[in-house]
Protein backbone atom coordinates (compact mmCIF):
# COMPACT_ATOMS: atom_id res chain seq x y z
CA UNK A 1 0.00 0.00 0.00
CA UNK A 2 0.90 3.63 -0.51
CA UNK A 3 1.06 4.45 3.20
CA UNK A 4 4.08 2.22 3.76
CA UNK A 5 5.97 4.09 1.07
CA UNK A 6 8.33 6.68 2.50
CA UNK A 7 7.47 10.23 1.59
CA UNK A 8 9.58 13.34 1.98
CA UNK A 9 7.64 16.31 3.32
CA UNK A 10 8.78 19.50 1.63
CA UNK A 11 6.53 21.97 3.41
CA UNK A 12 3.55 21.85 5.71
CA UNK A 13 0.91 24.02 7.28
CA UNK A 14 -2.05 23.40 9.58
CA UNK A 15 -5.30 25.18 8.79
CA UNK A 16 -7.98 25.24 11.46
CA UNK A 17 -11.56 24.95 10.27
CA UNK A 18 -14.00 26.56 12.68
CA UNK A 19 -16.69 27.96 10.43
CA UNK A 20 -18.07 27.51 6.96
CA UNK A 21 -16.21 30.49 5.56
CA UNK A 22 -12.82 28.93 6.44
CA UNK A 23 -13.44 26.58 3.53
CA UNK A 24 -12.84 29.44 1.09
CA UNK A 25 -9.48 30.17 2.73
CA UNK A 26 -8.52 26.48 2.73
CA UNK A 27 -9.34 26.13 -0.99
CA UNK A 28 -7.21 29.19 -1.69
CA UNK A 29 -4.22 27.76 0.17
CA UNK A 30 -4.48 24.33 -1.46
CA UNK A 31 -4.71 26.07 -4.81
CA UNK A 32 -1.48 27.97 -4.07
CA UNK A 33 0.31 24.75 -3.06
CA UNK A 34 -0.89 23.04 -6.23
CA UNK A 35 0.42 25.94 -8.31
CA UNK A 36 3.74 25.77 -6.46
CA UNK A 37 4.37 22.22 -7.68
CA UNK A 38 2.88 23.10 -11.09
CA UNK A 39 0.00 20.67 -10.84
CA UNK A 40 -2.20 20.75 -13.95
CA UNK A 41 -5.60 22.40 -13.95
CA UNK A 42 -7.61 19.16 -14.09
CA UNK A 43 -5.74 17.50 -11.21
CA UNK A 44 -5.94 20.70 -9.21
CA UNK A 45 -9.69 20.92 -9.78
CA UNK A 46 -10.09 17.30 -8.68
CA UNK A 47 -7.99 17.86 -5.56
CA UNK A 48 -9.88 21.02 -4.62
CA UNK A 49 -13.23 19.34 -5.16
CA UNK A 50 -12.23 16.33 -3.03
CA UNK A 51 -10.97 18.67 -0.29
CA UNK A 52 -14.20 20.62 -0.47
CA UNK A 53 -16.26 17.44 -0.01
CA UNK A 54 -14.16 16.29 2.95
CA UNK A 55 -14.14 19.61 4.72
CA UNK A 56 -17.89 19.89 4.23
CA UNK A 57 -18.31 16.51 5.91
CA UNK A 58 -16.07 17.73 8.73
CA UNK A 59 -18.17 20.84 9.32
CA UNK A 60 -21.55 19.16 9.04
CA UNK A 61 -20.76 16.15 11.26
CA UNK A 62 -18.04 17.35 13.65
CA UNK A 63 -18.59 21.13 13.56
CA UNK A 64 -14.89 21.88 13.34
CA UNK A 65 -11.49 20.34 12.74
CA UNK A 66 -8.02 20.73 11.31
CA UNK A 67 -6.46 20.23 7.93
CA UNK A 68 -2.76 19.53 7.54
CA UNK A 69 -1.56 20.57 4.08
CA UNK A 70 1.77 19.19 2.88
CA UNK A 71 3.80 19.14 -0.27
CA UNK A 72 5.29 15.66 -0.41
CA UNK A 73 7.71 13.88 -2.69
CA UNK A 74 7.95 10.13 -3.21
CA UNK A 75 11.23 8.24 -3.50
CA UNK A 76 10.95 8.59 -7.25
CA UNK A 77 10.76 12.33 -6.57
CA UNK A 78 7.24 12.65 -7.85
CA UNK A 79 5.64 15.61 -6.14
CA UNK A 80 2.15 15.75 -4.75
CA UNK A 81 -0.12 17.34 -2.20
CA UNK A 82 -1.09 15.44 0.93
CA UNK A 83 -4.04 16.64 2.98
CA UNK A 84 -4.91 15.24 6.41
CA UNK A 85 -8.38 16.05 7.73
CA UNK A 86 -8.74 15.48 11.46
CA UNK A 87 -11.82 16.03 13.57
CA UNK A 88 -13.11 15.04 16.99
CA UNK A 89 -16.63 14.48 15.81
CA UNK A 90 -18.96 11.51 16.32
CA UNK A 91 -16.87 9.23 14.08
CA UNK A 92 -18.14 6.71 11.56
CA UNK A 93 -19.55 3.39 12.78
CA UNK A 94 -19.34 1.49 9.51
CA UNK A 95 -16.71 2.84 7.16
CA UNK A 96 -17.45 0.42 4.30
CA UNK A 97 -21.07 1.55 4.40
CA UNK A 98 -20.03 5.23 4.48
CA UNK A 99 -17.87 4.64 1.41
CA UNK A 100 -20.88 3.46 -0.61
CA UNK A 101 -22.33 5.81 -3.20
CA UNK A 102 -25.57 7.36 -2.05
CA UNK A 103 -25.30 6.33 1.60
CA UNK A 104 -25.82 9.20 4.02
CA UNK A 105 -26.83 9.77 7.61
CA UNK A 106 -27.17 13.49 7.06
CA UNK A 107 -29.08 15.50 4.53
CA UNK A 108 -26.45 15.29 1.81
CA UNK A 109 -26.44 13.20 -1.37
CA UNK A 110 -23.97 10.71 0.06
CA UNK A 111 -21.40 11.39 -2.62
CA UNK A 112 -18.82 13.03 -0.37
CA UNK A 113 -16.56 10.17 0.71
CA UNK A 114 -16.84 7.83 -2.30
CA UNK A 115 -16.72 10.81 -4.67
CA UNK A 116 -13.62 12.27 -3.01
CA UNK A 117 -11.94 8.85 -3.18
CA UNK A 118 -12.46 8.68 -6.95
CA UNK A 119 -10.88 12.11 -7.41
CA UNK A 120 -7.55 11.53 -5.64
CA UNK A 121 -4.56 9.19 -5.97
CA UNK A 122 -4.48 7.90 -2.37
CA UNK A 123 -7.38 7.84 0.06
CA UNK A 124 -7.20 6.53 3.63
CA UNK A 125 -9.80 6.83 6.31
CA UNK A 126 -9.67 5.95 9.99
CA UNK A 127 -12.48 6.51 12.40
CA UNK A 128 -13.42 5.64 15.95
CA UNK A 129 -17.03 6.13 16.99
CA UNK A 130 -17.20 8.82 19.65
CA UNK A 131 -13.59 9.90 19.10
CA UNK A 132 -13.37 11.31 15.61
CA UNK A 133 -12.32 10.74 12.05
CA UNK A 134 -9.08 11.17 10.13
CA UNK A 135 -8.95 11.19 6.35
CA UNK A 136 -5.67 11.34 4.43
CA UNK A 137 -5.61 12.04 0.71
CA UNK A 138 -2.73 12.46 -1.73
CA UNK A 139 -2.96 13.82 -5.23
CA UNK A 140 0.18 13.37 -7.31
CA UNK A 141 1.14 16.14 -9.67
CA UNK A 142 0.62 13.86 -12.66
CA UNK A 143 -1.72 11.33 -11.14
CA UNK B 1 -22.83 40.20 3.91
CA UNK B 2 -21.83 39.12 0.41
CA UNK B 3 -24.61 38.70 -2.10
CA UNK B 4 -24.76 37.42 -5.66
CA UNK B 5 -26.58 39.93 -7.87
CA UNK B 6 -29.56 38.82 -9.94
CA UNK B 7 -30.08 40.93 -13.08
CA UNK B 8 -33.43 41.19 -14.82
CA UNK B 9 -33.34 41.16 -18.62
CA UNK B 10 -36.84 41.20 -20.02
CA UNK B 11 -38.39 37.81 -19.34
CA UNK B 12 -35.09 36.40 -18.12
CA UNK B 13 -32.97 36.58 -15.00
CA UNK B 14 -29.21 36.62 -15.35
CA UNK B 15 -26.90 35.44 -12.59
CA UNK B 16 -23.12 35.55 -12.89
CA UNK B 17 -21.25 33.82 -10.11
CA UNK B 18 -17.91 35.60 -9.75
CA UNK B 19 -16.93 34.70 -6.21
CA UNK B 20 -15.88 31.56 -4.40
CA UNK B 21 -19.12 29.99 -3.29
CA UNK B 22 -19.61 28.80 0.24
CA UNK B 23 -22.74 27.15 1.55
CA UNK B 24 -24.53 30.13 3.04
CA UNK B 25 -24.03 32.21 -0.10
CA UNK B 26 -25.32 29.39 -2.32
CA UNK B 27 -28.40 28.85 -0.17
CA UNK B 28 -29.14 32.59 -0.18
CA UNK B 29 -28.85 32.64 -3.96
CA UNK B 30 -31.34 29.79 -4.17
CA UNK B 31 -33.86 31.66 -2.02
CA UNK B 32 -33.25 35.03 -3.76
CA UNK B 33 -33.70 33.51 -7.20
CA UNK B 34 -36.97 31.82 -6.39
CA UNK B 35 -38.24 35.07 -4.88
CA UNK B 36 -37.15 37.08 -7.92
CA UNK B 37 -38.74 34.66 -10.40
CA UNK B 38 -41.98 35.07 -8.52
CA UNK B 39 -41.67 38.87 -8.34
CA UNK B 40 -41.02 39.45 -12.07
CA UNK B 41 -42.82 36.30 -13.30
CA UNK B 42 -39.65 35.48 -15.20
CA UNK B 43 -39.70 32.78 -17.87
CA UNK B 44 -36.07 31.82 -17.74
CA UNK B 45 -32.97 31.86 -15.54
CA UNK B 46 -29.45 31.91 -16.92
CA UNK B 47 -26.65 31.06 -14.50
CA UNK B 48 -23.12 31.79 -15.70
CA UNK B 49 -20.51 29.74 -13.83
CA UNK B 50 -17.55 30.46 -16.12
CA UNK B 51 -15.65 32.05 -13.21
CA UNK B 52 -16.32 29.13 -10.87
CA UNK B 53 -13.24 26.95 -10.31
CA UNK B 54 -14.88 24.08 -8.52
CA UNK B 55 -18.37 22.65 -8.20
CA UNK B 56 -18.69 20.02 -5.49
CA UNK B 57 -21.70 17.83 -4.70
CA UNK B 58 -23.31 20.50 -2.55
CA UNK B 59 -23.02 23.15 -5.25
CA UNK B 60 -24.23 20.68 -7.85
CA UNK B 61 -27.24 19.96 -5.70
CA UNK B 62 -27.99 23.68 -5.31
CA UNK B 63 -27.88 24.14 -9.10
CA UNK B 64 -30.21 21.15 -9.48
CA UNK B 65 -32.55 22.54 -6.82
CA UNK B 66 -32.68 25.93 -8.53
CA UNK B 67 -33.59 24.24 -11.83
CA UNK B 68 -36.36 22.20 -10.19
CA UNK B 69 -37.75 25.08 -8.16
CA UNK B 70 -37.88 27.40 -11.16
CA UNK B 71 -39.55 24.64 -13.18
CA UNK B 72 -42.34 24.53 -10.62
CA UNK B 73 -42.64 28.31 -10.99
CA UNK B 74 -42.86 27.86 -14.78
CA UNK B 75 -39.36 29.11 -15.57
CA UNK B 76 -36.51 27.28 -17.34
CA UNK B 77 -32.95 27.27 -16.03
CA UNK B 78 -29.81 27.05 -18.12
CA UNK B 79 -26.33 26.80 -16.61
CA UNK B 80 -23.67 28.20 -18.93
CA UNK B 81 -19.89 28.43 -19.19
CA UNK B 82 -18.86 25.44 -17.11
CA UNK B 83 -15.08 24.95 -17.27
CA UNK B 84 -14.01 21.65 -18.87
CA UNK B 85 -12.08 20.60 -15.73
CA UNK B 86 -15.19 21.20 -13.64
CA UNK B 87 -17.31 19.07 -15.97
CA UNK B 88 -14.84 16.17 -15.84
CA UNK B 89 -14.60 16.41 -12.05
CA UNK B 90 -18.39 16.44 -11.62
CA UNK B 91 -18.78 13.21 -13.57
CA UNK B 92 -16.00 11.46 -11.63
CA UNK B 93 -17.54 12.67 -8.43
CA UNK B 94 -20.74 10.89 -9.46
CA UNK B 95 -22.81 14.00 -10.04
CA UNK B 96 -24.17 13.82 -13.61
CA UNK B 97 -26.28 17.01 -13.23
CA UNK B 98 -29.19 15.41 -15.03
CA UNK B 99 -32.21 17.69 -15.06
CA UNK B 100 -30.11 20.83 -15.48
CA UNK B 101 -29.92 22.34 -18.96
CA UNK B 102 -26.46 23.54 -19.93
CA UNK B 103 -24.99 25.58 -22.75
CA UNK B 104 -21.42 26.45 -23.68
CA UNK B 105 -21.76 30.22 -23.33
CA UNK B 106 -24.24 32.97 -22.52
CA UNK B 107 -25.24 33.48 -26.18
CA UNK B 108 -26.14 29.84 -26.69
CA UNK B 109 -27.81 29.75 -23.30
CA UNK B 110 -30.07 32.63 -24.31
CA UNK B 111 -30.93 30.85 -27.56
CA UNK B 112 -31.81 27.71 -25.63
CA UNK B 113 -34.03 29.64 -23.21
CA UNK B 114 -35.82 31.45 -26.06
CA UNK B 115 -36.38 28.16 -27.87
CA UNK B 116 -37.82 26.60 -24.71
CA UNK B 117 -40.19 29.48 -24.06
CA UNK B 118 -41.25 29.49 -27.72
CA UNK B 119 -42.17 25.80 -27.49
CA UNK B 120 -44.06 26.47 -24.27
CA UNK B 121 -46.06 29.27 -25.92
CA UNK B 122 -46.76 27.14 -28.99
CA UNK B 123 -48.05 24.37 -26.71
CA UNK B 124 -50.38 26.77 -24.92
CA UNK B 125 -51.73 28.05 -28.23
CA UNK B 126 -52.46 24.54 -29.49
CA UNK B 127 -54.15 23.78 -26.18
CA UNK B 128 -56.44 26.81 -26.43
CA UNK B 129 -57.21 26.07 -30.08
CA UNK B 130 -58.53 22.64 -29.20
Amino acid sequence: MMQTQKLIVLSNEVITILKEHDVVFLRGRISQYADKIQMGLLNKTKLLTAASELVRNMISYAGQGKVLCEIVASIGLEKGIRLTFTDRGPGIKDISLAMKDGYTTGKTLGLGLPGAKRLVSVFEIKSQPGKGTTVVIIKWKNG
Amino acid sequence: MEKIPILKMGDFLLVTIQVDLYDRLALNLEADLVGTINKYQSKGVLIDISAVDIVDSFMGRILGNIAQMSKILDAHTVVVGMQPAVAITLIELGMPMSGVFTALNVERGMELLRAKIFTDDADTETDSAE
